[in-house]
């Protein structure tokens, strides 16, 4: 009974910020609705014992990744009124489309599957305790190509997004 | 109700009024040690030396009338302050004040942790709230609705952003050296003295203790700049500079709203330097004297010795903060980004090359 309180409060502030991200009509005010959502994930990783995901979590996503969020929407002005119209043609169809897909495979998994609850969200290992010495020896030793590879991953996408926006054909004068 | 829940009430109860009482203490200090640096008296009318003033000051802004801009972002408006309040209590929670004692209740021996909560992710945790405190100050300047608070919070997220990083870096080499994340075992890694293989030096340096500000000088020094950043006082109080933007994000705030920032400002200070005297000068450690004193003082030691250091350091802030002029913007940027970040890089490097070899030995022996 515990273990479901401890759950659902979270889980219901989750759903609350993603509403609010949906919906919410000011820029500002859809990414306070993201960081409710991410803090309240958070919560729901320490309900889970992997603390540590969870304060990496907070730090990552909620921290740094939001502020840069608002702080772009700060420099661009939140003051612009929102886009409705259709940027591309037959937007509402392909939309459509992709939920009439998607839905069509779930259902095809949940009938395939036979109705068991149990084996989409397997039982969690209550005892062991994420702390940082286990994921640690577990991403260096069994997992370490597969970070390896997206750690470079991660810096040619960010060398890649200096190229991009470096300007070398102008001139910069407010240079010192 | 189970004990456990009993006592860690009785702890986040007590780490609130210490909080409370100590924000006082902090503000009339601060008043008092600016005015002797610059020749003035400072506040000595409300009690003796004036030590009630933060006090009354407390009382009039809990008088005063609460104004709500007509341009302001209601549900914003009213969040920021508290959102810069919550996580300047939470952080202090982490903070060990001295070692693990027994307490009899009930006729059972109970072992009580003297520390809110230990974490064995202590330093992401006060990391993770650090960067949290952000909010506060980006969204009370843009919910104000007016110029002057707008371009105070952008400068903030811009410069908590860039700090943060050089923070966070910094601490990399002293969890490398202690073996771990949690306070308390940061604390105790830093028992004893410093030793050395070489027989002239380790007679030398067999008298300082332990401390982890000696062999990590550089991460103490980029830790420390990065902090007095992190809670946006002089010389980076951009973020509110009176002389270009009235009073910066707080402008528009008055009354009890206004009290909050205050005090979440005075808080942070004080976590700043509780977790800095944690990180590198060892924390509650220190001679107890269990000797000759009564058993119930020589406990409290080592959290008269915590006090004793954050207090130091604090008396450092108020000290920066009457000495040095303000950064301009760009110059900030570039310390932050050109100078910070770069070194405490290197420095890390440089400490895990260091403890690579004192644990593996050199690479060709």
């Amino acid at each position: 009974m515990l273990d479901l309180i401890l759950f659902a409060i979270p889980a219901l502030f989750v759903l609350a910020g993603a509403l609010i991200v949906i919906f919410a009509k000011n820029p500002v005010h859809n990414s306070m609705g993201l960081v409710l959502t991410l803090a309240s994930l958070a919560v729901v990783y320490i309900t889970l014992n992997a603390t540590f995901v969870a304060m990496v979590q907070m730090l990552v996503y909620a921290g740094a990744v939001m502020t840069l969020f608002l702080f772009v929407i700060m420099m661009i002005g939140v003051d612009k009124a929102e886009q409705t119209k259709e940027e591309i043609k037959g937007q509402t169809f392909l939309v459509l489309g992709t939920l009439i897909l998607l839905g069509s495979l779930l259902t095809y998994v949940v009938i395939n599957s036979g109705f068991k609850w149990d084996l989409w969200f397997p039982a969690v290992e209550y005892s062991i305790e994420g702390t940082p010495d286990l994921i640690a020896s577990t991403l260096f030793t069994g997992w370490v190509f597969p970070f390896e590879v997206i750690s470079i991953l991660l810096i040619v996408a960010a060398t890649a997004a200096i190229a991009l926006a470096y300007d070398t054909k102008t001139p910069r004068k407010d240079d010192d | 109700m189970s004990i456990d829940i009993i006592i860690s009430l009785v702890k986040a109860f007590l780490i609130l009024g210490l909080l409370l009482t100590n924000t006082i203490l902090l503000i009339w200090l601060e008043r008092k040690v600016v005015a002797g640096m610059q020749s003035r008296v400072g506040p000595d009318r409300a009690g003796p030396f004036g030590i009630l003033q933060t006090l009354a000051d407390a009382i009039k802004l809990l008088l005063k009338e609460q104004i709500m801009p007509l341009k302001a972002d209601r549900a914003m408006y009213i969040l920021a302050p508290i959102l810069a309040l919550v996580p300047s209590f939470l952080i202090f929670m982490i903070i060990p004040l001295g070692p693990d004692i027994d307490i009899e209740i009930k006729g059972q021996s109970i072992r009580v942790p003297l520390v809110g909560a230990d974490l064995n992710v202590g330093v992401l945790f006060f990391l993770a709230l650090s960067s949290i405190a952000v909010y506060s100050v980006v969204l009370a300047g843009w919910s104000s609705g007016s110029k002057y608070p707008l371009l105070g919070g952008v400068r903030a997220s811009a410069q908590m952003i860039s700090y943060e990083a050089a923070m966070g870096l910094s601490l990399v080499p002293v969890i490398l050296y202690s073996g771990s994340m949690s306070m308390t075992e940061i604390v105790k890694s830093q028992d004893g003295h410093l030793s050395s293989p070489i027989p002239f030096l380790d007679a030398i340096v067999s008298f300082i203790p332990n401390w982890n500000i000696f062999p990590q000088f550089v991460a103490f020094v980029i830790f420390f700049v990065a902090s007095i950043a992190e809670v946006n006082r002089a010389p980076f109080d951009l973020v509110e500079a009176e002389q270009e933007l009235v009073g910066g994000f707080h402008t528009e705030y008055s009354g009890f709203r206004f009290a909050m920032f205050f005090l979440a400002e005075y808080i942070n200070m004080f976590n700043m330097c509780a977790v800095t005297a944690t990180f590198f000068l060892g924390g509650w450690l220190g001679p107890t004297f269990s000797n000759f004193l009564p058993p119930l003082i020589s406990a409290l030691m080592p959290a008269f010795w915590l006090g004793v250091k954050t207090f130091g350091l604090l008396f450092i802030y108020v000290w920066i903060r009457a000495t040095l002029p303000r950064l301009r913007y760009d110059q900030l940027m570039e310390l932050g980004w050109k100078r910070m970040i770069p070194i405490s890089l290197i420095w890390l490097l440089l400490s895990s090359i260091v403890l690579g070899i004192r644990e593996f030995g050199l690479p060709w022996s």
